[in-house]
């Protein structure tokens, strides 16, 4: 039994279901971060006072610039599908992976460094958010990462058996990926500047 | 070495007839690890109707208490253990637990399940002519997702600290502080979990896999219930995921988002950073929870016109005016949540602007109920078992609704807050409103699934017994909270001079009532037992209906349909002018 439109789009929408429902996943997931940003505001609001300076924007800026870099690298590696150049396919899929790796590392020097100073997420609200918003955008890089390491890997076979298919898939790994970057770019200054 | 007849495979002689089948599965994969939505639909109706009756069960200990409270429990008292009822008499923190666990099940294990994961998996895609829903794998993780999340809550009664106790609606600080939430707080983002790859697969099931023919003014009424009801779980589920997290990090790392600096407990101070907000936890669930009320009714609207179309041999009244108000219901219902919380002190400003999107909401829902009740206007109707169900729904809704009213304006809630009032206003719209509604579905859909219908002796048995002692229980808790009765009191109020005599007396009338609607399940149990196989069988349309899952075969194999279904014209067309029958079904096409 085959699902029609997996591949192929439905004529009179215009969409393939994976399509709609990557974007509908993703409505939701601007619920959740809305959610977390709404808390933020009205926690900051309602503090009495409110730190500055305790992260490291140099770190921040750092990994603002690798994630925005794998964005890039995540377009070229399904612009390269569509232009039939697997080698360089695989190249930016890898970078892409790589770069979400150094990301978290980052992220981790970031973290001990609060640690070691006792600078839990129990210490103040600031700590609280900061560990809260960056722990769950963390784990949705890790998801990402999953999924990348899939289509690098076992995932791969499908390039073959059913190239279009297979073209989609990395689309739509792609527009998540830049979901989690965008969620970033809305972290950095909302955590780091203001 | 016999041959032993197991599904799925088939035996020597039989195996001709499978010679077409284009795969066979196993019994682990058929029936156990299923993608086909029809499994899949039915998995979720069991254990949904299972979560009901153990909710249900739950609230018939806690009536004992209330009826007559400090009295040993009959039968099961010894049983729970001294933790939950020393020497057979139950403990504060147990009645709690149960409070707290009976509604989190009926809500989030019970009725959404049913409703949405159980009919709108098993009928939708057969309504708009899909061989399935859009992502199959996706469909049966959300189920185990949920199977997950019922096991987390019903283990965590066996936690040492028992289960949550902070009521369904788990406020802060309470919430923070007592035992059992961290298990609730995991249950639910399983829950939650399952709820968004369910209402996703749902929204994509609907917009891409319509057959040919099937434009949008075609859709059946339960199809476009479904669609309002996806995109309220979508958007709408995720505000609470975020702060079950939140929730969860102030339990396990210590963080303070839910709780305010200076919090003394038990005469000692709480060591919190602080600076944390309680309400805004109550935001949150309430930015959840008050579409989850639509989300508890719009299927239940959804089977009931299906029905009411059907039995009246009538179209609709007013099919579009339906759809529209659907839609608009759908969109305010995220912006009047905070009608929940006219007692937090959150301004008269606030309160006017929620009280007036709450009185604009109860427009549309009047609209379908009166279209509803208009649809029967000068009908022949046939008094199927389904259509008691569904005819008892437009009353018990109907007050269910109106009773709503004084609770959305905010100088009436001041009184009303928090008491039986509430209880009884919610209730009539949940159990006599939606549930009858689930009921009236499983006796419609029940041939389609099993090719076989339910008795209907028993089903006339199990509807009139329901209805009036489901009555018996709630309209009592009108008074009760008008008398100043509050919920959620241990001893059911019993300490409070102005409770006693006749509000206090009703508690004891309730639990009967209770009790003995416990007693008129069992001919419904009996009948879904015994017509599996020993009902009377039945052709593709017993019911003899227009839309497209009665094309199918009774019940359908996997991929639904024999050939590639068609539709030519709306959902409703019964006793057209000239036509020969008094139905003529989506799937027939113009001039046999």
């Amino acid at each position: 039994m085959n699902i029609p439109y997996t591949v192929e789009t439905r004529p009179d929408t215009g969409l393939a279901n994976g399509k709609l429902g990557i974007w509908l996943f993703l409505a939701s997931e601007v619920m959740l971060f809305g959610a977390l940003f709404s808390t933020y505001i009205i926690l900051r609001t309602g503090a009495a006072e409110w730190p500055h300076g305790e992260l490291s924007v140099l770190l921040g800026a750092i990994n603002t610039v690798i994630l925005i870099s794998s964005s890039v690298t995540m377009v070229m590696a399904w612009a390269s599908l569509k232009m039939n150049e697997w080698s360089k396919h695989r190249l930016y899929l890898i970078l892409t992976f790589v770069l979400a790796g150094v990301f978290l590392v980052n992220k981790y020097f970031e973290y001990s460094e609060h640690l070691a100073l006792g600078e839990g997420p129990w210490a103040s609200t600031f700590l609280a958010i900061y560990f809260t918003l960056t722990g769950l955008h963390g784990l949705h890089i890790v998801g990402g990462m999953v999924v990348m390491a899939y289509f690098i890997g076992p995932g791969a076979k499908m390039a073959k058996t059913s190239p279009e298919q297979f073209t989609n898939r990395i689309e739509y790994t792609g527009l998540y990926w830049h979901f989690v970057d965008l969620v970033w770019i809305f972290l950095f200054p909302v955590l780091y500047l203001l | 070495m016999e041959h032993v007849a197991v599904p799925g495979k088939p035996t020597g002689e039989h195996a001709h007839e499978h010679a077409h089948a284009h795969e066979e599965l196993g019994f682990l994969w058929k029936y156990v690890f299923s993608q086909d939505h029809k499994v899949i639909g039915i998995q979720y109706a069991i254990t949904g109707l299972l979560f009901l009756f153990f909710g249900f069960t739950l609230m018939m200990i806690m009536r004992w208490q209330l009826a007559y409270p400090g009295r040993p429990i009959p039968l099961i008292g010894g049983l729970l253990g001294a933790a939950r009822a020393s020497q057979g008499i139950m403990l504060p923190e147990f009645y709690n637990q149960l409070g707290a666990m009976h509604g989190t099940i009926m809500v989030f294990l019970g009725v959404v399940p049913l409703a949405v994961g159980g009919f709108g998996n098993f009928v939708t895609p057969l309504q708009i002519g899909a061989p399935d829903m859009a992502f199959p794998k996706l469909n049966m993780m959300s189920y185990w997702m949920y199977f997950i999340g019922g096991v987390v809550m019903l283990a965590s009664f066996l936690m040492p600290g028992g289960a949550a106790q902070s009521g369904w609606t788990s406020y802060p600080p309470l919430a923070v502080i007592s035992d059992g939430q961290t298990w609730w707080l995991v249950g639910m983002i399983f829950l939650i979990t399952s709820s968004l790859l369910g209402a996703l697969n749902f929204i994509v099931t609907i917009v891409q896999l319509r057959a040919k023919g099937l434009s949008w003014m075609r859709l059946p009424f339960f199809v476009w219930a479904q669609l309002v009801t996806s995109f309220l779980l979508l958007l709408a589920f995720p505000p609470l995921e975020a702060a079950g997290v939140l929730q969860l990090m102030d339990r396990l790392a210590g963080t303070s988002f839910f709780m305010p600096s200076g919090l003394v407990v038990s005469g000692r101070p709480l060591t919190v950073s602080g600076g944390g907000n309680p309400i805004l936890w109550q935001h949150l669930f309430w930015f959840l929870a008050h579409p989850e009320v639509y989300v508890l009714i719009l299927p239940g609207m959804g089977i009931v016109s299906e029905v009411i179309a059907n039995n009246t041999r009538k179209p609709l009244w007013g099919y579009r005016a339906m759809v529209y108000s659907l839609i608009f219901l759908g969109f305010m219902s995220f912006i009047v949540w905070a009608h929940h919380m006219f007692m937090t002190g959150m301004g008269t400003t606030m309160s006017a602007f929620f009280q007036t999107t709450t009185m604009i909401i109860s427009i549309p829902s009047i609209v379908i109920l009166t279209a509803l009740l208009l649809s029967l206007w000068g009908a022949s109707i046939r008094f199927t078992t389904p259509m008691l169900f569904a005819l008892a729904f437009l009353p018990m809704f109907g007050i269910g609704g109106l009773t709503g009213l004084p609770l959305g304006l905010a100088p009436s809630d001041i009184h009303l807050h928090d008491t039986y009032y509430v209880i009884g206003h919610f209730h009539y719209v949940v159990a006599p409103g939606t549930i009858f509604a689930l009921f009236a579905g499983i006796y419609y859909w029940f041939p389609k699934a099993t090719g076989r219908k339910l008795n209907d002796v028993l089903g006339r048995i199990h509807f009139w017994g329901s209805l009036v002692c489901i009555n018996l229980i709630f309209a009592p808790m009108f008074i009760q909270g008008l008398a100043g009765m509050n919920r959620r009191l241990y001893d059911g109020g019993q300490q409070y001079t102005h409770l006693q005599g006749l509000p206090m007396r009703l508690h004891i009338w309730i639990g009967m009532a209770a009790w003995t609607l416990a007693l008129f399940q069992l001919p419904f149990i009996f009948n879904f037992f015994w017509s599996i196989w020993r009902g009377q069988p039945v052709d593709r349309n017993p019911w003899q209906a227009t839309t497209l899952e009665w094309s199918a075969p009774s019940p359908p194999g996997h991929g639904n349909f024999l050939t590639e279904p068609v539709v030519y014209r709306g959902p409703y067309e019964y006793s057209v002018p000239g036509a020969v029958k008094d139905f003529t079904p989506q799937f027939e096409p113009e001039r046999a």
